[in-house]
């Protein structure tokens, strides 16, 4: 007698064991599916190209009417099975019809997660899983408006592709720092971004989306840091959770998924699970090539062969984007039993890294040429010894012998309007120009027809490159120092670069200047930072991961592992009402020790930091803002009691030490910031060993720069004489500017100045009126971003998981 | 072998580490940028500076006391320095992350 067999779902899993099962045990089974979806099965992998217009419905059908016919099995379209009946060994449909089952299949693939945001179920927000999710799409692109994708992986990438070619305004919102994380390395992350950029697509990462508001219907989204973006579509592909629940209601064991055996059985023995809604070994599948597996091992069992088991396997993943190539396959992680190979090609956005432990492949990222992929897949699964390969392993399998990389690639692509010298606007294109039209052969001759390299110096390595470029070996540039072992760039060429090929991440100068390592080092991943920050305030999101651990808590850490506390005190002036409150705090936290500083103000230290963000509420009550004693940046401006108190007094000191305190707070440096401000030139606040200090006179302000009391000591240099406290500030904050712009992190300013000379200091910022404004105006610029007390958000819940442990295990049983 | 459960990955930041309280001292628990766990004591080899609030690069973090380097995997010092902290099998199952007591038990005992 036939045995009755049913299936719930029609989905890619079922329907390829229903191949396998009619060919092994054709007739053993009457056969009955009930579909949720009112269709037949189809390939739900290729509704993107249905969706970019690429393809027809018809053209992705898997199984058509006639199959089903041509087999003799009952397909309900349009029923969903609402429950399970385990003693009766029946299943029901929403429809009311109940059919018997010898053998169960329970196929019911995932649900697509909604965030559940207010506004998650206007008119308007839809999810991405299945045909009707496409046609409403393409229904809503024919308005040509507005859409916004939230999630970057390869559904939202491939949502949004497809609607940007169906011609809508598409903005992807993605939670993470890169796109594609749980397949991709950050390197290979950017290079999405960049290409998906160039169709024309936004993508804002970091997104936390708050909430979809519209009257009725959506209208726009919101996220948490205040950013609007219109929309009348709103895709949610934030990721998919099986579903399992129609199998947890009749007690069948589920843990994420429904819970099976290698053999694809639950718990129940007659019920089989398979597709995204099984967990087999602890793992849910969510890509076809493992489910196809689970679907040939399910129709063995149920042909009566009870030995076929499911093997785990990695599977590779592609985006189906046209013209982004990708590939992912393994395990990509750094560690110490790990070697890695990366291969980046700048120029051509071409991005691999391999793997390797034992010498053998365990994972891979291809970006931009993925067409070894296949060759390193198969020699990961069959565990080949790469060791008499591996230094060309990573060219692929067709390398042959051939040239090395080109160490000066980067500077070779860059285009002849790309600006190598920033202080004199000098371009590529003019320098090689010059070289070749005028036959100049030194340094000093492109200096003298080009001024390239001729003022700060700064671009020099860049110019020699070029000199290198186009002539030849007869060239022979002075060795630059690299930044750490991560490049072969110095700092200077590093800075050059990120301006001249506007790189605006981390992982976009690796990539594009060919680091060496994945994710750099704590060398230069600091002073990445600093250099984006600086020169691209509006733009660049601070990475706090790749800043020291005073600047990302924002206090300072001591020998023991707590911290010191040191409030701003503008100029050095404090008042009744700000001690007691200092004192409140210390004896609040029972802090250990209090100690004026030599910048003039008061350090609590001892704090554990835990206590920090209270420390910080109670001295933010008493309006106290973080004094920055960490940072590299502007920390304290001294000052002496001036004409208001002094009988020497010429000018109000302490005044304009405040003023520019209150102006220049918050701004980062490459090192350390100190300034002083003296009434007249007994100099009670020692102005002349300072970053930057000032001696007030009668005919004005003396400006003092570059002088250094630490490991060094180093009187000032004088910059010049101003007339007016508002030029005053405005020459200190250009100066300090122009420090910012071209010193190398961790380089005080007195290093600097010796670096690029007094002189050409002098001439920028006292002699030319135009630079000077500039300068004062782009720190004008970047100090709008800077400007935010740090210690005030971290009270009001930024970073809450610096000051907190993230769990307390063991101590229930030490107490016994 | 006593697993605990100690929180969600996503509870780290990606290049960062935090810390678990225990009775014998604090454990770091470090999320690479490529999502590797791993768990070591909270106490550099060299003069016991917390690793939990290193610069991650790698799998490895950096002092922030006196930036010696140490290998996540191995707890060993890298590099010149010599030197060795003691590192705490974890394990990860979906977002889940474990520490295993029993390493921690018998450290007390
Ligand atoms: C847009 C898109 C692109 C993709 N691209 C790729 C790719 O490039 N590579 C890759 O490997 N994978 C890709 N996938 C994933 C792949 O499509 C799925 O892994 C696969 O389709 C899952 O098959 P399944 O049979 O488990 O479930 P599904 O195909 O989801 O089928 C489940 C079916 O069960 C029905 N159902 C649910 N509950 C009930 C119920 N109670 N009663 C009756 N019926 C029910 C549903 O209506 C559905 O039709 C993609 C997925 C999408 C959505
Ligand atoms: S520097 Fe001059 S003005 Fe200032 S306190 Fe000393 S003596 Fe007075
Ligand atoms: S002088 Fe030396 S010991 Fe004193 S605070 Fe500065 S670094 Fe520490």
């Amino acid at each position: 007698m036939t045995e009755k067999l049913v299936i719930i779902g029609n989905g890619m899993a079922p329907g390829r064991m229903l191949e396998h099962l009619l060919e092994q045990a054709p007739g053993r089974y009457a056969v009955t599916i009930f579909n949720a979806e009112p269709r037949v099965n189809y390939d739900r992998i290729m509704l993107s190209p249905v969706l970019s217009g690429e393809k027809a419905y018809e053209e992705i059908i898997i199984h058509g009417d006639g199959w089903y016919i041509k087999h003799g099995i009952t397909l309900y379209k349009g029923h969903k099975i609402v429950a399970i009946d385990r003693q009766a060994k029946t299943v029901t449909s929403d429809h009311g019809v109940t059919e018997p089952y010898d053998k169960l299949v329970i196929a019911t693939g995932s649900v697509p997660f909604i965030i559940p945001v207010p506004g998650h179920n206007l008119p308007g927000v839809l999810t991405y899983r299945d045909l009707d999710d496409v046609r409403a799409m393409m229904l809503a692109a024919q308005s040509r408006a507005k859409a916004v994708v939230i999630g970057g992986g390869l559904l939202g990438l491939e949502a949004a592709a497809g609607l940007n070619s169906q011609g809508m305004d598409v903005t992807v919102l993605h939670v993470m720092p890169t796109l594609m994380e749980r397949q991709l390395d950050p390197a290979a992350g950017y290079l999405l971004q960049r290409a998906v950029e160039q169709r024309g697509i936004k993508v804002i990462t970091k997104a936390n989306t708050q909430a979809i508001t519209g009257n009725g219907k959506v209208e726009q989204v919101e996220l948490a840091d205040g950013t609007i973006i219109p929309a009348t579509l709103v895709v949610m592909a934030v990721g998919i959770r099986p579903n399992a629940a129609l199998a947890k209601d009749a007690g069948i064991a589920v843990n994420r998924g429904i819970v099976v055996d290698a053999g694809m059985r639950s718990n129940d023995p007659d019920i089989f699970a398979l597709g995204e809604c099984a967990e087999v070994g602890g793992t849910v599948y969510g890509l076809v090539a493992p489910l196809y597996e689970m679907a040939r091992v399910a129709a063995h069992q149920l042909a009566g062969d009870e030995t076929a088991a499911f093997v785990h396997m990695d599977t590779p993943t592609k985006l189906k984007v046209t013209g982004i190539d990708l590939f992912s396959l393994g395990d990509f992680a750094d560690g110490d039993d790990r070697q890695e190979i990366v291969l980046r090609d700048g120029s051509a956005g071409v991005y691999k890294r391999l793997v390797l432990r034992d010498d053998r492949i365990i994972g891979t990222v291809l970006y931009g040429e993925t067409a070894d992929g296949a060759w390193f897949n198969d020699l990961k699964k069959k565990q080949t010894d790469i060791s008499q390969m591996r230094d060309t392993l990573i060219f692929g399998q067709s390398y042959q012998g051939g040239a090395p990389l080109d160490p000066m690639a980067a500077v070779a692509a860059l285009p002849d309007d790309a600006e190598i010298c920033g202080c004199n606007g000098v371009c590529k294109g003019k320098i090689t120009g010059a070289i070749t039209g005028k036959g100049l052969t030194s340094l000093d001759d492109v200096r003298a027809h080009t001024k390239a390299s001729a003022s700060c110096g700064s671009c020099t390595g860049l110019v020699e490159k070029l000199m290198v470029l186009t002539l030849g070996d007869t060239y022979n540039p002075a060795a630059v120092q690299p930044m750490c072992s991560c490049t072969t760039f110095g700092h200077d060429e590093v800075r050059r670069l990120i301006k001249a090929k506007h790189l605006k991440t981390i992982p976009a100068v690796m990539q594009e200047l060919e680091w060496k390592t994945s994710c750099g080092c704590a060398k230069c991943r600091p002073a990445l930072n600093y250099y984006l920050v600086c020169d691209w305030p509006d733009e660049y999101a601070d990475d706090y991961q790749s800043r020291f651990i005073n600047e990302r808590v924002h206090a300072n850490i001591q020998k023991d592992g707590t911290y010191s506390v040191v409030p701003r005190m503008w100029g050095g002036v404090t008042n009744a009402a700000e001690l007691r409150a200092i004192a409140d705090v210390v004896d609040k936290f029972e802090i250990p020790m209090v100690k004026v500083t030599g910048g003039q103000r008061i350090d609590m230290l001892g704090i554990r930091k835990e206590d920090l963000p209270a420390v910080w509420a109670d001295l933010g009550q008493a309006g106290f803002v973080s004094g920055h004693a960490y940072a590299k940046g502007l920390r304290t401006v001294k000052t002496c009691v001036g004409s208001d108190w002094c009988r020497f007094g010429t000018q109000d000191s302490t005044g304009l030490g405040i003023r520019i305190e209150k102006f220049m707070w918050g701004s980062w440096t490459p090192a350390k910031v100190k300034m002083a401000v003296s009434g007249c030139p007994r100099n009670c606040a020692e102005a002349t060993c300072k970053d930057v200090g000032v001696i007030c006179v009668d005919s004005g302000y003396e400006i003092h720069f570059a002088g250094a009391a630490g490991l060094d000591i180093k009187g000032t240099e004088v910059l010049g004489l101003v007339r007016t406290e508002d030029e005053a500030l405005q020459h200190i904050v250009a100066l300090t500017q122009m420090y910012r712009e071209q010193g190398r992190y961790l380089e005080r300013i007195y290093k600097w100045a010796k670096r690029i000379g007094i002189a050409e200091v002098k001439r920028q910022i006292m002699d030319d009126g135009e630079k000077r404004q500039a300068y004062y105006e782009r720190f004008v610029f970047s100090q709008k971003f800077a400007q935010v007390d740090p210690w005030s958000e971290r009270v009001s819940g930024k970073d809450k998981h610096e000051f907190r442990p993230m769990a307390s295990v063991g101590f229930a049983q030490a107490a016994e | 072998m006593n697993w605990i459960s100690i929180g969600t990955i996503s509870d780290i930041p990606r290049r960062g580490a935090r810390c678990v309280a225990t009775p014998q001292g604090k454990i770091a628990v470090f999320r690479t940028a490529d999502d590797e766990v791993f768990a070591i004591e909270d106490h550099c080899p060299h003069k016991g500076g917390p690793l939990s609030q290193g610069i991650v690069h790698g799998a490895a973090v950096t002092c922030p006391l006196h930036n010696w380097v140490i290998s996540l995997e191995t707890g060993k010092a890298l590099g010149a320095d010599e030197g060795a902290v003691r590192t705490i099998p974890v394990k990860r199952e979906g977002e889940r992350l474990f520490i295993a007591l029993e390493a921690l038990a018998s450290r007390a005992a």
